[in-house]
């Protein structure tokens, strides 16, 4: 399923060559659409030639429609795909800066490129500025760098904003482009044509007209069919993803979790899928406890997304059925480092047990979601196998241990080790997006 | 080439931005990101820059992260995306009989002047690109159609903003 790794699969020439060629598409379309010559640019914004708003949203309509279309169709992970970050106030002040630059040098970086390509001297000229500007940005942003940080609302696409369907939200779009083109064109025949507004032709031609019905009919189609669930995307997802459940490399024995615990250069959460009693008689510390439903409602789903990249997440039930229904719903809408603790909470005490007299076996830990341990009382986080990257068990309360005080008072107990597991190292921490477009 | 060999005209507007669109989503297919020059420029930059002062790129964060110590800035999807943007740009003027050494500007001023403020307009697009975190291809194109809401915000913005100030510069384009 697309989008490819392409790092991974090619190498480096072959690497090069795809992206050469992309380039090599656009900057030919932008060529083709005249962005080459300056004053086409310029005319834009006295209303002469509207090149600039046709070619450019007609571009983001019809990527967008074909975008939605190919994820509807389960052709490709958006997950995966990039979607440029939103910080609004630095983008928002960054493009009226962008603005005046427009105007005074009658470029953008992109199309500068083109016109220095066809010997174009001011392209070229403008490019050298553009160079200067992209340095003098690097010497002073650490002056503000709180403001470029600031109103940092992650990945937001107008989806989630506007809260409709994917395809609700493209149909909007192509909506108002199309009432934008035709804003344009009435006013480039006033202004730019100098026609009186009685003359101003107001129905678009048939070529026109069949481009705009062609994008709002795939638009319904996008509406009418609507985007994959959960469930739906992860029987798409492919099998590199099925493989790697049916050779366990997603489950993570809970001796490699205390290591990583340990680590202080990775940040561990770990989510317990557990009922409320359940958590309340034990639960690993600084787990939280959590509802599949209430991990994919969008403000929790999009907080797990966004986490910083050195974050692993691990899902635990009291066996594994539960935590791996919960990872084939997260992982199929994207979530990064995401892995099932091996064996569940059943194997977890098995590994890290609790004192005899705090909870009892009572059946196996064999991956099943049932409670292998009877607690006899609700120790929530506050037994020494909750927290097994400590090594000591001093600042534990042993109820057992409570009673032999007497024999050697004032003494401590000598402190805990825990037995050292071996494991299979199954953690990969991955950066999500290797390829991050033109921004990066 | 004979002087009779007229420029060609450029193709319908929706025409290119089809194609355009085409481009955009081929490479969010198959990479998984847009496409986009700015960050290219930084890059040919700090490349630049490491070569006379190595030292102090790796002192400033901003261009260490791109060639601080044995980072290779040059190695990089969004140099090679240079290069074909290039490359596509020139063919497709060769094909249309565009390619040309000379200025285009406005009717009413010199091409000196031309010069000056496509210097002046780049240093304040570019500084604008990076506040932005990319440019009109790579934040308002690419990251519009993956409906970025921010990248919507920062389209409006350059628009706005381009409109607001027309009228100071008009001499320039008139």
């Amino acid at each position: 399923m697309a989008p490819y790794d392409l790092a991974a699969s090619l190498g480096p020439v072959a690497y090069a060559i795809v992206f050469g060629a992309i380039g090599f598409g656009f900057g030919a379309a932008l060529e083709m659409g005249g962005f080459g010559d300056t004053r086409k640019l310029a005319g834009q914004f006295y209303f002469k030639d509207m090149t600039v708003l046709k070619v450019m949203f007609t571009g983001i309509v019809v990527a967008a429609v074909l975008v939605a279309l190919a994820t509807s169709f389960g052709l490709l992970d958006m997950s995966r795909v990039f979607v440029n970050p939103t910080y609004l106030w630095p983008g928002i002040v960054g493009g009226l800066i962008m603005g005046v630059g427009f105007v005074i040098g009658g470029f953008c970086p992109g199309t500068s490129l083109v016109a220095a390509s066809t010997l174009k001297i001011d392209g070229m000229i403008f490019l050298v500025g553009a160079l200067l500007g992209v340095w003098l940005f690097g010497e002073t942003v650490g002056s503000f760098q709180s403001f470029w940080l600031s109103s940092y609302m992650g990945r937001f696409t107008l989806p989630d904003w506007l809260g409709l369907p994917m395809g609700v939200s493209v149909l909007l779009v192509v909506v108002m482009a199309l009432a934008l083109f035709w804003a344009g064109d009435l006013a480039q025949q006033h202004f730019g044509e100098k026609k009186p507004w009685a003359e101003v032709k107001r129905v678009p031609g048939r070529g026109a007209l069949a481009f705009a019905g062609t994008l709002v009919a795939a638009s319904l189609v996008l509406v009418a069919h609507g985007q994959p669930t959960p469930e739906e995307k992860f029987t798409l997802l492919g099998a590199e993803v099925r493989r790697s459940v049916e050779e366990r490399g997603i489950f993570v024995d809970p001796a490699e979790v205390v290591a990583l615990r340990r680590d202080i250069g990775v940040k561990v959460v770990i989510l317990d899928l557990r009922g409320e009693p359940e958590f309340n008689l034990f639960h690993i510390g600084g787990s939280r406890r959590v509802t599949l439903e209430e991990l994919e409602t969008p403000a929790r789903l999009k907080s797990l997304l966004d986490q910083p990249p050195s974050t692993v997440t691990f899902l635990v039930g009291n066996g594994e059925v539960s935590a791996l229904n919960a990872w084939k719903h997260l992982i199929a809408q994207g979530v990064p480092n995401l892995y099932v603790i091996d064996g569940g909470m059943n194997r977890w005490l098995e590994r890290y047990p609790v004192d005899a007299c705090v909870a009892e076996r009572v059946g196996a830990s064999d991956g099943r979601d049932g409670q292998a341990w009877r607690f006899l009382y609700a120790t929530g986080s506050t037994q020494p196998a909750a927290w097994p990257e400590i090594d000591t068990s001093r600042s534990f309360r042993s109820p057992c241990v409570a009673k032999e005080v007497d024999v050697h008072p004032g003494a401590h107990h000598a402190a805990r080790s825990w037995p050292v597991h071996a494991y299979t190292k199954r953690v990969k921490l991955k950066s999500k997006a290797a390829v991050k477009g033109g921004c990066g | 080439m004979s002087a009779n060999q007229q420029p060609r005209p450029y193709v319908n507007p929706y025409v290119a931005g089809t194609l355009l669109g085409v481009v955009l989503f081929a490479s969010l297919f198959v990479t998984g990101g847009g496409l986009g020059a700015s960050a290219a420029m930084s890059r040919v930059q700090t490349g630049v820059l490491d070569l006379f002062a190595p030292g102090h790129v790796d002192r400033v964060a901003y261009f260490a992260e791109m060639a601080g110590g044995t980072r290779n800035p040059w190695a990089h999807y969004a140099i090679y995306m240079l290069v074909g943007t290039i490359l596509g740009g020139f063919a497709s003027g060769l094909v249309n009989r565009r390619v040309k050494l000379e200025t285009r500007k406005g009717p009413r001023i010199s091409v000196q002047a031309r010069w000056g403020f496509a210097l002046l307009g780049g240093a304040i697009m570019g500084y604008g690109a990076r506040m932005a975190r990319g440019c009109t291809s790579g934040q308002a194109l690419s990251g519009g159609a993956v409906l970025s809401v921010g990248s919507w915000a920062f389209a409006m913005a350059i628009f706005a903003s381009a409109y607001a100030v027309a009228w100071f510069f008009r001499r320039l384009w008139n």
